[in-house]
């Protein structure tokens, strides 16, 4: 953008030389005198009834300071439970988490007791020894079984395996069906996986008894949250309380859950007066913090000769795990994206949400939008095949012309704000990205690889995504007499450059010197109130709420130097650390002496009859979702002796608004697609029949690594938002979107001389090898 | 505490005498005793590689080696990399100036694993740095920025070596 100083440019982040140096600060970094380490006891079984809980001989070793159990914290704990359920009409029934397991577990890793000694190897090899008896209960581990008749119950006490049920729609949907020309039915499974941010989860916590405050350190992506979860189950003021998110490791989504250890670490540091440590450990990671899994699809799209939707509708069961740690949104979320880039007449989903005896189930990257893509991507593929038709054109016939936006769709978000889709030219960027694959070209590739006997696809998706979720997030701008601009949040910072995103938007209206700037994010102490870092919503939300609150300290720093210089607001500039008069370089005054000017000195009167302090706090209001969209192209080749998919090409085109620094959007398109590709092709959290999870280090679970990796080519739409003062709108999970959805139908392209079809993510080696042999065989 | 040993060993330069815990892998040593936090742990079964350290200038997971076996050796940690206090490796600063970091945590393995890299092969392929990182799992940048500042560095210290 010209004009601007800082705003909209590649500029370098502020994040990097501490972290390029070895100087970041991350949970396991902090070391405080007199530290404890904490290690848990956990359920080996994925349902069981804790008949004896023995930890005499654990609690009587060397160095072992505390070994607790539900029964030794029940006396400090306000509420034993996580409550932590976003609110819904859906619900049959509520399954908070216990802080410790409550005489029953549920699933494998669900924590028993917290060991706490000298350090963590002494405080693992004590949790070895802590003797627990369970009596074996049978284990519900397929959310389709859950459902069945006489299914064994996930948890003993409750009446069924229900979590919750809903449906979204508009339109009359069964006479269209029934009238239908075409309807063509799918079956899909979905399945997502783990977080595996490289940083596990942590926690720090300690007791100052000076000011009886508790702290605690976390790797969350929610502070404000975890402050009054605590508040809640501590029964505490919200003076004697606060949290810190230190520099964070990744989060991508389960970080953003409050976990049964955090109140553990916490508690144990309050009862035993000493600090306490705990740092998840990879296995933990997979068995213990929170995942996306299974989702069984049944669905049906009607299409008129040309291709033209007339309807979809279809039926959904959700693996909820066996708590409650965020709510029904991720079902929600997958239901109501499936239709919404293109201009679907009626629309009806049935969904279910079954609990099983598995870790519990909360939103990762992508938060159930690239299942919900996925089901739509692959319906336009099958009817485009079934009438003979392009897959991009019957894209162009169905998508929502630019001219029709905003688009108001029949339905609405969990907060029942309706669904409006606001900005954006879906159709340009997805003829952007068919041109950088050639697309039209590519039928005389494949012939000419087929010649040569080798197999390649090409597939494309579209996809929009709701960002910039609300409802809002606090920012104050306050420059105190050192001159120093400082910006603090309720916003998290957890890899995604917040702090360059924030410092980029204040510098631009406070003298353009992002070194004149601080901010701090992630403590519960410096703003009331915050949301965090989820659902790509930070450069939205406190993105604004930065705009205007520097904008109002500008104008004020403006009056208050117009009448220490006597001249006129108009004449006045800022530049670095000085308010000047334009013109008259000398003629200036310092940040530092403005809002000293305003600090206060007893007795005096403020200059000009201002109020008092250089600052201003801004909560910039939002209900509405802003849709970011693109198009994702793939090119893909695949072995059919092995199963390997080898990428040729990979383009994503996509447009998230007002952009703020190219360079950090960039990363993060990139970035989410890699884990997109990881969802197509590699990632699986497995469990066996009993529960047991199946998947529980790198060597089982296979996350994407370099060779693996295409170069994946941008292509860059902008369409500012009308909802915000920015313009922008989310990136942070616009790469994973689409991804899946493009991947597959490449690889189902490039398959098609076998009539392999693919009604699953993910599709791994062995399963390919499967599919072809299983196509073949039906051909003989 | 349980069975100790003394150790003598060389970290980034400076000469450590050190009372340690057989038990203790080397990372939590450098972490926790030295208090060099910059190697990080992503998960301690060696295929992560964020703990990945130089030793007597290889690259080598510290979270598969135990400090003992440390006795003796040289080695460099990702605060021993940059010149001086107030300078970077060309390295650091190809990966600051391509985002070949975002939260910046298995950013000191993969800076030792380039480090020993380029410094057997100064004019790598795009092929070459991937298969170089195969070792070290990202899972932020999609390793593109990774890729582009392990590239970008080479040339730089090949300009450096030339000049």
């Amino acid at each position: 953008m010209s004009g601007w100083k800082v705003f909209g440019s590649r500029v370098k982040r502020l994040e990097d030389p501490a972290l390029l140096t070895g100087q970041g600060r991350f949970v396991d970094d902090i070391i405080l005198p007199e530290m404890l380490h904490a290690a848990f006891v956990r359920s080996p079984h994925g349902h069981a009834k804790i008949t004896e809980i023995d930890v005499e001989q654990a609690r009587s070793m060397d160095g072992v300071h505390a070994v607790y159990t539900l029964n030794d914290f029940r006396p400090h704990l306000a509420n034993e439970r996580l409550v932590v359920g976003l609110p819904s009409p859906a619900y049959k029934q509520e399954l908070d988490r216990p802080t410790l397991a409550d005489g029953e577990v549920v699933y494998v890793g669900e924590p028993v007791a917290i060991v706490v000694a000298d350090t963590r190897y002494i405080a693992e090899d004590a949790a070895a020894i802590v003797i627990v008896d369970y009596d074996i209960l049978p284990a519900v581990a397929d959310c389709r079984a859950a459902l069945e008749d006489g299914s064994p119950l996930a948890h003993s006490t409750s009446p069924h395996n229900i979590l919750a049920q809903f449906d979204m729609g508009y339109g009359e949907v069964d006479a269209v069906f029934e009238s239908a020309p075409h309807v063509y039915s799918e079956s899909m499974w979905q399945h997502r996986g783990g977080s595996h941010s490289i940083e596990c989860r942590g926690a720090v916590s300690f007791y100052d008894p000076t000011e009886d405050l508790l702290t605690l350190y976390s790797a969350t992506q929610a502070a404000h949250t975890a402050k009054n979860v605590l508040i809640d189950m501590l029964g505490l003021n919200e003076n004697q309380i606060r949290v810190i998110i230190p520099d964070v490791g990744g989060g991508f989504g389960p970080k953003l859950v409050f976990y049964q250890e955090d109140v553990s670490v916490v508690l144990a540091a309050k009862l035993l007066g000493r600090p306490v440590k705990w740092t998840e450990d990879r296995r933990e990671h997979f068995i213990s913090t929170t995942q996306e899994r299974d989702q069984f699809w049944e669905v049906e799209i009607a299409v008129d000769d040309d291709g033209k939707i007339l309807g979809i509708r279809g039926s959904m069961i959700h693996d909820h795990g066996a708590y409650t740690a965020r709510g029904i949104n991720l079902a929600f979320n997958s239901a109501l994206i499936v239709s919404l880039p293109y201009d679907v007449p009626c629309y009806y989903m049935d969904v279910v949400l079954a609990v099983t005896n598995k870790v519990p189930v909360t939103p990762v990257r992508g938060a159930g939008h690239p299942q919900g893509i996925f089901v739509m991507e692959r319906l336009l593929d099958r009817a485009a095949r079934e009438l003979g038709i392009d897959r991009p054109e019957i894209r162009r016939r169905n998508l929502i012309p630019t001219e029709q936006l905003p688009f108001t769709k029949g339905l609405k978000t969990r907060g029942d704000a309706p669904i409006v889709l606001d900005s954006g030219d879906y159709l340009a960027c997805m003829e952007d990205a068919l041109g950088r694959v050639d697309f039209d070209g590519f039928p005389a590739r494949q012939k000419k690889a087929l010649e040569e006997g080798r197999y390649i696809g090409v597939g494309i998706a579209n996809y929009v995504k709701g960002t910039g979720r609300g409802p809002f997030e606090t920012v104050t701008v306050r420059i105190g007499p050192s001159g120093k601009i400082m910006v603090y949040s309720g916003a998290a910072a957890m890899g995604q450059s917040t702090h360059t995103m924030l410092t980029q938007i204040v510098a631009e209206y406070l003298g353009g010197d992002m070194s004149n700037v601080e901010v701090v994010t992630g403590d519960s102490s410096v703003v009331p109130m915050g949301i965090g870092g989820s659902a790509s919503r930070q450069t939205v939300t406190a993105g604004s709420s930065a705009l205007l609150a520097a904008q109002e300290v500008r104008d004020k720093a403006l009056k208050i130097a117009a009448h220490m210089l006597e001249a006129s607001e108009e004449d006045l500039e800022i530049e670095g650390s000085e308010i000047r008069v334009k013109g008259v370089p000398d003629l200036k005054v310092g940040l530092g002496q403005v809002a000293h000017a305003v600090a206060g000195t007893p007795g005096y009167a403020l200059p000009g009859g201002i109020e008092p302090g250089m600052e201003a706090t801004k909560n910039f209001m939002i209900d509405d979702l802003t849709f970011v969209n693109g198009t994702a192209a793939v090119e893909v080749e695949v072995d059919p002796e092995t199963g390997k998919v080898s990428f040729v090409k990979y383009v994503i085109v996509h447009d998230c608004g007002t952009v703020v620094n190219p360079m950090i959007v960039d990363g993060q398109v990139i970035g989410g697609t890699a884990h997109g590709i990881g969802n197509a092709l590699f990632e699986w959290m497995g469990y066996d029949e009993s529960a047991q999870p199946i998947t529980t280090n790198f060597a089982e679970y296979l996350l994407v690594s370099a060779p693996e990796m295409p170069h994946i080519e941008l292509g860059h739409m902008e369409s500012p938002t009308p909802l915000n003062p920015l313009g922008v709108k989310g990136v942070g999970e616009c790469g994973v979107v689409p991804a899946p959805a493009a991947i597959i139908s490449a690889v189902e392209n490039a398959l098609s001389p076998f009539g392999v079809h693919i009604d699953q993510v993910p599709l791994r080696p062995p399963e390919i090898v499967e599919k072809i042999q299983r196509a073949k065989a039906l051909a003989s | 505490m349980g069975e100790t040993k003394k150790i003598s060993l060389s970290v980034n330069g400076k000469s450590y005498e050190e009372e340690v815990e057989v038990r203790f892998h080397l990372a939590d040593f450098l972490r926790q005793q030295l208090g060099l936090t910059g190697t990080h742990l992503g998960c301690e079964h060696g295929v992560c590689g964020a703990c990945t350290i130089l030793l007597n200038g290889r690259s080598v997971r510290s979270c598969l080696l135990l400090a003992v076996q440390a006795d003796g050796q040289e080695i460099t940690t990702i605060e021993g990399i940059a010149p001086s206090e107030d300078e970077m490796h060309p390295l650091q600063e190809a990966f600051r100036d391509n985002h070949g970091l975002q939260c910046g945590f298995c950013t000191p393995g993969m800076l030792t694993t380039l480090i020993e890299f380029l410094g057997d092969n100064p004019d790598p392929t795009e092929r070459e740095v991937r298969e170089a990182i195969s070792g070290n799992l990202c899972r932020c940048t999609g390793y593109q920025g990774i890729v582009a500042a392990a590239l970008d560095a080479a040339q730089r210290l090949r300009e450096a070596k030339g000049a």
